[in-house]
């Protein structure tokens, strides 16, 4: 938008992208401007067909609305390119859905005061785990979990949190190129270390969605998975002509 | 990959130049995908499916009486042409989706257009007006 000025009031920008969320976006935009008020919030509205954009627009926070669906990496994307247009400092991944508590955003503005360049929001870090999911589920989320693991050589116990915070260098990198493909978490875990960034993982807790369905089905979670596999892959040490020497 | 193979005396392994070429060719192949794949140059998904044919190609080089005996059990006579016939028919499939994705970017590029003309034409006006 040439021309007019910079909206922006905080260092760190709240982004929330959101798919038709109609239902639950108006309390979580609620919640969120009660409990954080110091905070900017942007909506990258992903396509929605429903009101969602409208509703955001009308809670007084920043709207990006999307032409058509790019899915959630795009979404994100869209909302670092508008964090690093407009000067932010830091930028909170938060869910539309209400299942991340944004007294936690706290938790995770620590750990980038320490000085990580990515802080994940675990869903399993500790034993207040309010978070459930079916055996196969779990299965694949460890076999994700031990290659991730191996491939970076440091312990995650969730690697595909929704629940992220990121500093200024790290949105630089992730305005650019984002991870645009479904576990983009995992993939930019993934990369974010690769390029050096210290991250850090902040025990969470996770409430059940107040409206919504978990978004997928068997078949394209397989095939998600051979797919994240090969780009892991891709990712390994063997191919890159690396410009850091390992430590 | 293919763990449990019944015992093939003939022609279990790698025989022949050819064979040793193929597999050459599939891994060469494979670590150019990856790296176009990690330059993002190229996305997972299609990364995936010429994997996919690698492997294939890697494991018919690797038990060439696999496609023998399918085609004797098919009824065709050279194993070569069953070979032929399924690559062709999933090439075939490749153009297909290639077809619908290509459409899908289409569309897409023509609401690009069509957004951006109308902000376009609202920021002129604004800067008239």
């Amino acid at each position: 938008m040439p021309g007019t000025r910079s909206p922006r009031r905080s260092a760190t920008l709240v982004i929330i992208p959101a798919y038709d969320e109609e239902a639950a976006l108006p309390s979580t935009l609620d919640e969120l401007a009660t409990v954080r008020p110091d905070l900017d919030v942007l909506v990258v509205s992903d396509g929605s067909r429903d009101k969602t954009g409208a509703l955001a627009r009308a809670a007084g926070v920043a709207v990006v609305e999307l032409p058509f669906n790019l899915g959630i990496g795009g979404a994100l994307q869209t909302g670092f390119r508008y964090a690093v247009r407009h000067g932010y400092e830091r930028a909170v991944q938060f869910d539309a859905d209400g299942q991340h508590d944004p007294r936690e955003i706290a938790q995770l503005e620590g750990g980038l005061d320490d000085g990580a360049a990515l802080v994940i929001g675990s869903r399993f870090g500790d034993g207040t785990v309010e978070y459930r999911v079916g055996p196969a589920r779990r299965g694949a989320m460890a076999v994700l979990r031990w290659s991730v693991n191996s491939l970076v050589h440091q312990k995650f116990t969730d690697t595909s949190s929704g629940f992220r915070a990121f500093n200024a260098s790290l949105l630089q990198l992730f305005a650019r190129s984002y991870p645009v493909e479904f576990m983009d978490s995992t993939e930019s875990l993934v990369i974010a270390i690769n390029e050096g960034f210290t991250v850090v993982e902040v025990p969470t807790r996770i409430r059940a969605r107040s409206a919504g369905q978990p978004s997928n089905r068997h078949v394209r979670l397989v095939y998600h998975y051979l797919r994240l596999m090969v780009v892991l892959l891709s990712h390994t040490p063997m191919w890159r002509r690396s410009r850091r020497t390992p430590t | 990959m293919l763990a449990a193979t019944e015992p093939q005396p003939t022609s279990l392994g790698i025989s022949g130049p050819a064979h040793v070429a193929v597999i050459c060719v599939v891994v060469i192949g494979a670590v150019f995908l990856l790296r176009l794949l990690r330059k993002r140059q190229l996305r997972g998904k299609y990364t995936l499916l010429w994997m996919f044919v690698g492997a294939v190609a890697l494991i018919l080089a690797a038990f060439p009486s696999l496609l023998d005996r399918t085609a004797r059990r098919l009824h065709i006579y050279s194993s070569p042409n069953l070979l032929f016939l399924l690559a062709i028919a999933f090439l075939l499939l490749v153009c297909v989706y290639f077809s619908w994705e290509l459409s899908r970017l289409e569309e897409r590029t023509r609401v690009l257009a069509e957004e951006l003309a109308i902000q376009r034409g609202e920021q002129e006006k604004e800067e008239i007006g």
